[in-house]
């Protein structure tokens, strides 16, 4: 089998190879992909949206229609894996820590969590004792994380970022957060509710964005013609792209944390990495 | 051999992407264990956002950023000035599908191991035909 498998690799690879020597050098200025609809894109993009940034621009006013759908296939993954893995039968055993002592309580048969004061704490299996330069690290690496995720996201059509690249930074402050202390001090933190709630209102902000276009009498994601709603001159274009980007920040944040959340705990949301 | 190096050199971005790929389908294709697989899937869906960068990119040109000095009234913005934005935007959704690929597939990676405490590819051919 792997010998086939290695044969069938080698003779694709080979009939790849042999295709480049048609294809034009490398940084090349006049190579076919620069030559037709980029062109337009780089000359075009400032005059007509007054967004610095060609990138952001394309992608959610030229190209609007698949960063949408973009986004709902996002939405979509973070729903198969809800689908997929969500158990909503809660486990029967709990372990409580005594802090000053280390005394274990072992509760069976237990369905809820106990309500325990600051002298308990609640154990999962993956509990270790002294994290606690990890706890303190990331306790103050956090909120800066989160911070340069909104600049991401609200400088994304003046510099390199967006919803996408800002969502994700933010999510994965959220996983920071959970692999430094608990998963499940995470989810009491942000609701599963919440994050569902919130996944599906990036969605909602970006089609709804769009779709006020239409009864202010221009196309679907027309940016333009929000002028009456907002009062920014030329540059009303730019500040449609920056409501869509947010939407779509909020989105990918909350996908971002509910397929982490469902991986690692197998669907419990009770313990995990 | 003297015709074929130049060759190589004026266009060793598509050799890099040829073997990357390549090495993504072997991983596909051979890799007994699942999560392998999906490993070989990410390294496949890298190497093309690799080939897509690579020929977007213009030899003295900058980011897709517009310069300050291009935004004054009347000025020209010259194509060959900045690198092609359209690939950067193309691979930027292709990043994000790669991203729910991979999620939703851990997430049947999960199920499966639930259901048949193992991943190997030959196990479970057996534990499905008993």
């Amino acid at each position: 089998m792997k010998f086939i498998a290695l044969i069938v690799v080698s003779l694709t690879g080979a009939l790849l190879l042999y295709g480049t020597a048609e294809f034009p050098d490398w940084g090349d200025p006049s190579s076919p992909a620069s030559l037709h609809v980029s062109n337009y894109y780089i000359e075009k993009t400032y005059e007509e949206t007054h967004a610095p940034n060609f990138v952001t621009a394309v992608v959610t006013d030229y190209r609007g229609f698949d960063t949408m759908f973009e986004t709902a296939v996002i939405f979509c993954a973070g729903l198969g894996c809800f689908l997929l893995l969500r158990d909503f039968t809660g486990k029967k055993e709990h372990f409580y820590r005594h802090i000053p002592t280390g005394v274990i309580l072992h509760v069976k048969n237990g369905k809820k969590k106990l309500t325990t004061g600051k002298e308990f704490e609640y154990m999962d299996k993956d509990w270790v004792p002294h994290d606690l330069i990890n706890k303190t690290v990331c306790r103050i690496l956090i909120p800066f994380i989160q911070i340069y995720a909104l600049y991401v996201v609200a400088h994304g059509d003046y510099s390199p970022g967006g919803g996408f690249q800002g969502g994700v930074i933010f999510g994965s402050s959220l996983i920071l957060f959970a692999i430094s202390y608990d998963l499940q001090t995470l989810v009491e933190r942000i609701k599963e509710k919440i994050l569902g709630i919130l996944a599906a209102t990036g969605v909602l902000i970006y089609a709804g964005i769009a779709a006020i276009c239409m009864p202010m009498g221009g196309n679907f994601i027309d940016y333009g013609k929000l002028a009456p709603l907002l009062p920014a001159g030329s540059h009303v274009r730019a500040l449609g792209m920056l409501g869509v980007e947010i939407g779509v920040g909020i989105a990918v944040m909350a996908i971002m944390a509910i397929i982490y959340i469902n991986i690692v705990s197998e669907g419990r949301h009770d313990e995990g990495l | 051999m003297n015709d074929l190096l130049p060759l190589i050199v004026a266009k060793y971005n598509y050799w890099m992407y040829v073997i990357l790929m390549m090495i993504g389908l072997y991983a596909m294709i051979a890799k007994n264990n699942l999560v392998k697989k999906v490993v070989g899937m990410n390294i496949f869906q890298t190497a093309i956002i690799l080939f897509y960068v690579s020929i977007g990119y213009k030899t003295d040109a900058s980011i897709p950023i517009i310069k300050s000095s291009d935004t004054a009234h009347g000025m020209v913005v010259r194509a060959a000035d900045y690198i092609n934005p359209l690939t950067s935007c193309l691979m930027l959704t292709a990043i994000v599908v790669s991203v729910a690929t991979f999620g939703f597939a851990m997430a049947l990676i999960v199920r499966i191991y639930r259901r048949y405490q193992t991943l190997e590819e030959d196990e479970l051919r057996m534990r499905l035909s008993e």
